[in-house]
């Protein structure tokens, strides 16, 4: 049985198709791509996965159990968590304060224990600190560990959400458009880390992208989307081949 | 490398006990020995800081917007004031029924924050800012309204009067330690970090996992429990209740404190309670023009130095800490 | 019928005045996304200009066709100004801080206002009546067959009403057909494209402003002609009118006015209806019908959902 399992979903925005008969299946420790022109629905797909947006018609199983309906929380939880494509961090708050929020469904210790400074509270605020310290030295966002996260440069900032995400020790992480704004030096480093999550942490990766040499060196697997459907899925070289995703993407050829 | 020493719990409860038995001590001696006007004023600053403390959870930490923090005062200072007019006790029972009171007052105003904090959970903003303010007039038509319930006198318009003071330093002062101490361990902590989150962005602190419903919710309801404590310390200090101090203005006066002191910051809304109960007396002088210049210095405030005196920083964090924020 | 159709005449030129203030906040938080707290004290201004004029006018015994309007544009120009140069002094400054730093700088302002106009150097605290310039007059009277009492509707209700109508028309065409309207309702919709096509936002706002101070003056003037004038009237108005800009649709023109409309008469039905006793609680009715449009339908009657990105 997948990990996650996409059937016939759909839904509508107002008189907009936005997305049709989508299907879909991960495995852990695949790493799978969604490409699509702008506009086509591949954060859509993201939103109604982590119960920002119902959808119409369809189903998100995750392992096994329909999580449709169920809010982001619940969702995140469960064992899915994702990045955003305007990259959405607490940027008032430390860059470890960031870290440790993702810690916030693991506490052990309640709220009695929390305003009585009990033993367990102190000893698991200490645990957190060394697991969030190891975690953002994966990242290497050590240098900056207090400072605020509206403060960092673009790329630690989109380094930073990643981590985030992983510190809710999900099953399935999804990265929505991770290379945007990068340069080919940081693109390389990004591909390096997704190969680094990859090996310590057994998740299943679903990415959107649009930067095609990227998509093609590290993903498996690619799901094509225009206006709300899927038009291709396969291989890389597959992918590259097929002639509905070029016009896709190119349009077709004028007559002569 | 990050090594921040934790002290043992146990040892900071220790202190904090010492700390109370202290202010049983020094209550005593203020009580007999500090002239009427001083202490009042004490009390009055003891009070001001359990309201910007509870409000700065709602609306500082949490980025919650509420302008009708009064009216969990009034919920509290009614309910407290009503009861304990009703019951006069005397002697021993005394500190028993007031703490019994303050429990009381602060459980009705929690229920009251339950009202307005679930019915307002979509709402963002501005939007949540005049709802909460609506909520606040509304508790204050209703309590114009009630001469009484039952064979419980509570007033109406003309205000419910008499009500015996038996508050003093002490109960004041360990109202205000609890409270700063219940809040900031509260939201220093790995279960009130999501407070923080909800305020900087709740979509994503939902897709983090964290509760939102729940968070702003439960700052309603701590916040509004000790407003209501606040209310019954008020209630047993004036003696009087007057359904029109508890409106909009005083909601505001509440919120003053918050931003001058700084949104978000613990130790700020202390401090900016201290001051801005102290700044009507030295502006007495002027009179008719106190709120003018009130009023003035609010907006003054606002254009030169918007995020208050501490920001959303506490006086006790690290100077390594307070420079990275600099940066 | 005859109570119902007295308090629909009732509710009806109250609510005229509401419309008008509302219009204020409404025009006001379309172009900044501010909820102008100090908008109840213009109108209160306004009021208080509309006395001064009233009183100096009346000294004069000069004839109606001449004191109304002096009275009436003296107290718009003078709250335009006013408006003017509060959006200069208090809210440009902090454009670009957080929203609600520019709400508390608000109601700082109101607060400067009011309790400015209560000291005794400006107008002092107790209520003032306008001179007699003209006698609260029946102009249509008629009875309905319950009642010996006849309906009436009075030169004030008339003056209220035409005037609503008249602004509502000229505000109309302002809007739909001047370029300054079109730049107004491009400044609403999307602040910096406007910046980028050329137009001048500082003037634009600037003059929204001074239009909303304007039309609360009128408010502020009928208001002191039916009631009194006093520091604290726009406090308990400025609410009712933002609860009517909130229900007709925050930002939308018509929904001021319509929300004004239903406000005068959701409120006078009420107190011309409940029993004895709980005619208090309709002081209350405008925050119940507040938060119930909140929590029901946030964009009001007439506005539009805006959606937040993910």
């Amino acid at each position: 049985m997948p990990l996650l399992e996409i059937s016939h979903l759909g839904i509508d925005f107002g008189g907009l198709r936005a997305l049709s008969d989508f299907n879909f299946t991960l495995d852990q420790g695949e790493l799978v791509g969604l490409i699509g022109p702008n506009g086509a629905g591949k954060t859509t797909v993201f939103n109604i996965v982590t119960g920002v947006y119902q959808p119409d018609v369809g189903d998100v199983r995750l392992a096994g159990k329909s999580i449709v309906g169920l809010k982001p929380f619940r969702i995140n939880r469960l064992g899915i968590a994702r990045t955003f494509q305007n990259v959405r961090l607490f940027g008032g708050l430390s860059v470890l304060d960031n870290i440790l929020i993702g810690f916030n469904q693991s506490v052990a210790h309640g709220f009695v224990g929390t305003l009585l400074r009990s033993h367990a509270h102190q000893v698991e605020e200490h645990l957190h600190e060394q697991q969030a310290i190891e975690l953002l030295g994966a990242f290497d966002l050590l240098d900056r560990l207090h400072d605020p996260a509206r403060t960092l440069a673009y790329g630690p900032q989109r380094r930073l959400e990643m981590a985030r995400a992983l510190a809710t020790r999900p099953k399935i992480l999804l990265l929505d458009e991770p290379a945007a704004g990068m340069n080919p030096q940081e693109k390389t480093d990004l591909m390096n880390l997704i190969a680094m999550i990859r090996e310590k942490f057994s998740v299943g990766l679903w990415l959107i992208e649009h930067d095609m040499k990227l998509v093609m060196s590290i993903c498996q697997r690619i799901t094509v989307l225009d206006h709300g459907e899927t038009i291709a899925i396969g291989s890389p070289a597959e992918i590259q081949e097929n002639p509905k995703v070029i016009e896709a993407y190119l349009g077709s050829p004028e007559p002569a | 490398m990050l090594h921040r020493r934790r002290a043992p719990g146990w040892a900071v409860n220790t202190a904090l006990l010492a700390l109370v038995i202290a202010l049983w001590f020094i209550g005593k001696a203020f009580d007999k020995n500090l002239d009427p006007y001083y202490l009042d004023l004490l009390l009055h600053i003891g009070i001001a800081i359990i309201l910007a403390v509870s409000l700065n959870l709602i609306n500082g930490i949490t980025g919650q917007f509420s302008l009708g923090h009064a009216g969990f005062m009034a919920v509290g200072a009614y309910v407290g004031g009503v009861v304990l007019k009703h019951a006069d006790p005397h002697g021993a029972a005394v500190p028993l029924v007031f703490l019994g009171l303050m429990v009381l007052g602060g459980l009705a105003a929690a229920a009251a924050g339950v009202l307005v904090g679930v019915p307002t959970l979509r709402l963002r903003g501005d939007y949540l800012a005049i709802a909460t303010l609506g909520f606040g007039e509304i508790i204050t038509v209703v309590l114009n309204q009630i001469e009484s319930i039952g064979s419980y006198e509570v007033g109406g318009s003309a205000g419910l009067h008499n009500i015996p003071i038996i508050t003093n330093f002490f109960w004041t002062y360990l109202g205000a330690l609890v409270c700063v101490v219940v809040v900031a361990r509260l939201v220093y902590s790995a279960k009130g970090r999501p407070f923080f989150a909800v305020r900087e962005d709740e979509i994503a602190a939902a897709a983090m996992g964290v509760d939102t419903t729940f968070y702003k919710v439960a700052a309603f309801v701590v916040g509004a429990f000790f407003a209501g404590v606040a209310g019954v310390l008020s209630a047993t200090l004036s003696g009087n209740l007057d359904p029109g101090a508890f409106g909009f203005f005083r909601s505001i006066e509440i919120v003053m404190m918050v931003v001058l002191g700084g949104s978000g910051s613990i130790t700020g809304s202390i401090l900016a309670a201290a001051v801005l109960t102290l700044l009507p007396e030295w502006l007495r002088a002027l009179e008719s023009w106190r709120l003018v210049i009130y009023a003035l210095l609010l907006i003054v405030m606002m254009l030169l130095r918007p995020e208050g005196l501490l920001g959303n920083r506490e006086l006790w964090w690290t100077r390594r800490r307070m420079l990275a924020i600099e940066r | 019928m005859h109570i119902f159709l007295q308090q629909l005449i009732n509710g009806l030129s109250i609510g005229a005045v509401y419309a008008l203030i509302a219009l204020g906040y409404t025009m006001v938080y379309g172009v900044l996304k501010l909820i102008n707290f100090a908008h109840g004290d213009v109108y209160m201004v306004g009021a208080v200009i509309g006395y001064e004029l009233g009183r100096w006018m009346f000294g004069l015994a000069v004839p109606l066709y001449i004191s109304l309007p002096v009275i009436f544009l003296g107290a718009m120009a003078g709250c335009a100004v006013l408006g003017f140069f509060i959006e200069l002094c208090c809210y440009r400054p902090l454009r670009h801080r957080p929203r609600l730093v520019a709400l508390i700088t608000a109601i700082g302002v109101s607060l400067l206002l009011e309790n400015l106009f209560q000291n005794p150097a400006v107008f002092g605290a107790t209520p003032k009546n306008m001179p007699r310039l003209f006698d609260i007059k029946p102009i249509l009277s008629f009875r309905t067959g319950d009642s010996p009492v006849p309906v009436t509707i009075n030169n004030l209700d008339v003056i209220s009403l035409c005037l609503c109508i008249l602004i509502m028309i000229a505000l109309s065409w302002f809007v739909l057909r001047t370029k300054m309207g079109l730049a107004l309702r491009a400044v609403s919709f999307r602040v910096d494209i406007a910046a980028l096509m050329g137009i001048n936002i500082n003037w634009v706002i600037s003059v929204t402003f001074m239009l909303g101070s304007a039309l609360a003056a009128v408010a502020g003037v009928i208001d002191a002609m039916r009631y009194h004038v006093e520091p604290l009237m726009g406090l308990v108005q400025g609410i009712k009118a933002f609860v009517a800009a909130v229900l007709g649709g925050i930002g939308s023109i018509p929904g001021a006015v319509l929300g004004g409309l239903l406000m005068g008469l959701v409120e006078t039905l009420l107190k011309g209806y409940l029993p004895g006793g709980y005619s208090g609680y309709s002081d209350a009715a405008a925050f119940f019908v507040l938060i119930l449009v909140l929590l029901v339908r946030p964009t009001g009657l007439l506005g539009k959902p805006v959606a937040e990105k993910v």
